[in-house]
């Protein structure tokens, strides 16, 4: 990144057609860039493997949130009907993983629920109110029915007038310098 | 290998000459819309002035709530009895209520996670109200239990938390797994309900033209930008609620009909009840679904997007599942007779031509024969009609868990307890209310939030495919 660029955020351009998108994407993953988006009104099929996106992380907080909710529960049944407060039920135990099972069950969707929705959250990078897109007007077509590719200033490869030129030879519309 | 090999030998010359028939998949979205069009349609519902019906309904469902929260302030000051329980049936309306109104919702988590998870792609246009029903049954259904415990300054006592008693919650006892299991449902729904609709919030906040709705919408979509670095996490975020949500879903009737299988009452004490509840709760929740899209299919003429290939699903799966619940009934009968235990035997036989039987047959009459209309094309394609079979399935269905909660209560072991329930005034009129409860929540949610996935009626439609040209 060079000083010039330093109150630039990136540049974006639109396009109409999600195949068109598709196969621009394919182009700006070849060329080796590695901090820019595709912003959709909905996820194009096929989208993660034309930016070359891994896949998500998510699964990981669900499993941790699932492995956290089953030992809460296991905790929580044991601490409260075994150790604390020790009732003989029908001569049974006073803890086995029978018994409160319908409770482990639940508390493991519940904490993998948990892990899962937050984990969205988390790896989104959201709430995120104050972004520099939202300056730029035709972004507000995006969630509606504009496709559009933004490059980011951050990345190695960026050079304002290289990069438009880059994002016109894409076949994009309406290339726009975003601001921070 | 060797095999394999032989065996494409023997290929029938037959099939390279035939090609397969083309048979065309039913149209999700008529009319070939555009994004734009979906967006349009969907954001119009939320941008239009108020319009009167909407006023006039609401005004007049808040009436009807409140016949609720009176019933609930005279029970909370006078005491339970007011309730019409005495013994021997110490569970009457207010668990029929429960229970019913669990089952609705039922539906919504079926469509969004069960189906999804089956990539019926139809789910998308119904699935996000179908999913607020969900919530808003679930919240009506919260209500009876929280007021059946008597002392409902108390009920925080069914949660794990320390009280200065020092004596913690049993979790050897299937209500305390019922606190477990409905909280969960309640609270993953909502987070699946909320986390489908961030992108369809984002799309009503880029469109909204007045700063309040636009600091509204902007709160609600947390700043969703619509990236595919957030599609990613974002879809895979659902996919994984929506395989959470399908284990929950079944766990959660399963564990509501274990507060009356786990009991020793003859009627109650069977292991049919786990796969029956659920299935008639899907029965009922669909049925619920169809009551209330239908109307508003026609209001917001909608017919593009919910069309005759929906409503037929719909009632196909209405009659699969009460297919299911006759099914069940003949079961339980017959088990009954086979098992050799003279109570069940008398339960049963008790409850078709003892003195609730006029009740039986309602249930009978509405869940298992009136579905079978849904056999004919024609009765699919009257919406009318199915409008009003679909209300019959929600009676029919409370009347099942009337009939499963009162009949065995009444006359169980010894006869010299035996007992004839009937609600009071106070019973009918919470019930009643419910209903106005529940608009008042659904009307709101019609108002102010996307009422379809507007995001995933896009996916649907053919211009989505990047590989088309």
């Amino acid at each position: 990144m060079n000083e010039r660029n330093e109150r630039i955020h990136g540049v974006a351009c639109t396009f109409r057609r999600p195949s068109d998108v598709f196969h621009a994407a394919e182009r700006v993953r070849d060329a080796g860039w590695k901090c820019w988006d595709v912003h959709t009104p909905f996820p194009i099929h096929g989208m993660d493997q034309a930016m070359g996106l891994p896949r998500s992380p998510v699964p990981r907080l669900t499993l941790l949130g699932g492995v956290t909710g089953f030992l809460t529960g296991c905790l929580l049944t044991w601490y409260m009907n075994s150790y604390d407060y020790p009732l003989i039920v029908g001569g049974k135990p006073y803890w086995s993983v029978i018994f409160p099972f319908p409770v482990l069950y639940e508390c493991t969707i519940l904490f993998a629920a948990f892990g899962t929705f937050f984990g969205q959250f988390i790896f989104n990078r959201l709430p995120h109110h104050h972004h520099p897109l939202f300056d730029l007007p035709q972004f507000s077509r995006v969630s509606d029915d504009t496709f559009m590719i933004v490059l980011e200033a951050r990345d190695a490869n960026f050079h304002l007038d290289a990069s438009r030129n880059f994002l016109l030879s894409l076949g994009g519309q309406e290339i726009t310098v975003i601001r921070d | 290998m060797a095999h394999a090999h032989d065996s494409s030998q023997e290929r029938p010359a037959i099939l390279d000459k035939v090609r397969p028939a083309e048979l065309p998949r039913a149209k999700l979205i008529l009319n070939d819309r555009s994004f734009h069009w979906i967006t349009d349609k969907v954001c119009a519902i939320v941008e239009e002035p108020t319009p009167t019906w909407w006023k006039v309904l609401f005004v007049a469902a808040l009436f009807i709530a409140s016949f609720t929260f009176v019933g609930m302030a005279y029970l909370v000051s006078t005491g339970t009895g007011t309730w019409g329980l005495r013994s021997p049936v110490g569970w009457g309306w207010a668990i029929v209520n429960f229970v019913f109104w669990v089952g609705i919702g039922h539906a919504g988590t079926l469509i969004s996670a069960i189906l999804c998870l089956l990539r019926q792609k139809w789910r998308t246009s119904i699935n996000r109200a179908a999913e607020a029903m969900t919530i808003f049954a679930v919240m009506c259904a919260g209500l009876f239990p929280l007021f059946h415990v008597g002392r409902v300054w108390f009920a925080w006592w069914l949660f794990p938390i320390p009280n200065q008693n020092g004596i913690w919650p049993q979790f050897r006892s299937p209500l305390e797994w019922d606190v477990f299991a409905v909280s969960t449902y309640f609270t993953v729904s909502t987070l699946f309900w909320y986390m489908g609709m961030i992108p369809d919030l984002g799309a009503i906040r880029d469109r909204a033209k007045t700063w309040w709705r636009k600091a509204f919408y902007s709160l609600l979509a947390m700043g969703w930008r619509g990236g595919n670095r957030q599609w990613s996490n974002f879809e895979m975020a659902y996919l994984l609620l929506a395989g959470l949500s399908t284990p929950l879903v079944l766990s959660v009737h399963t564990i509501v009909s274990f507060d009356f299988a786990v009991s020793n009452v003859p009627g109650w004490h069977t292991t049919i009840f786990p796969p029956y509840f659920v299935a008639g709760a899907i029965f009922s929740g669909f049925a619920m679904v169809l009551t209330l899209m239908l109307p508003l299919r026609a209001i917001y003429r909608l017919h593009d997007v919910i069309n005759q290939y929906h409503i037929d699903n719909m009632c196909k799966i209405i009659l699969a599942t009460g297919s299911m619940v006759g099914y069940a009934y003949a079961t339980e009968f017959f088990i009954a007779a086979y098992s050799g235990n003279a109570y069940e035997k008398f339960a049963f036989i008790n409850r078709a031509f003892g003195q609730y039987s006029w009740a039986y047959w309602i249930m009978v009459s509405c869940n298992v024969i009136t579905p079978q209309l849904f056999w004919f094309k024609k009765v699919r394609a009257n919406h009318s009609l199915v409008w009003i079979i679909c209300l019959f399935v929600n009676v029919g269905m409370w009347f099942e868990r009337f009939v499963i909660t009162v009949t065995s209560l009444a006359n169980d072991y010894l006869p010299s307890s035996w007992g004839y329930y009937s609600p009071t005034i106070v019973d009918i009129f919470t019930f009643f209310g419910t209903f106005g409860f529940f608009s008042v929540l659904f009307l709101l949610f019609i108002r102010f939030l996307p009422l379809l996935p507007m995001a995933e009626l896009k996916i649907v439609s053919p211009q989505a495919d990047p590989h088309a040209h």
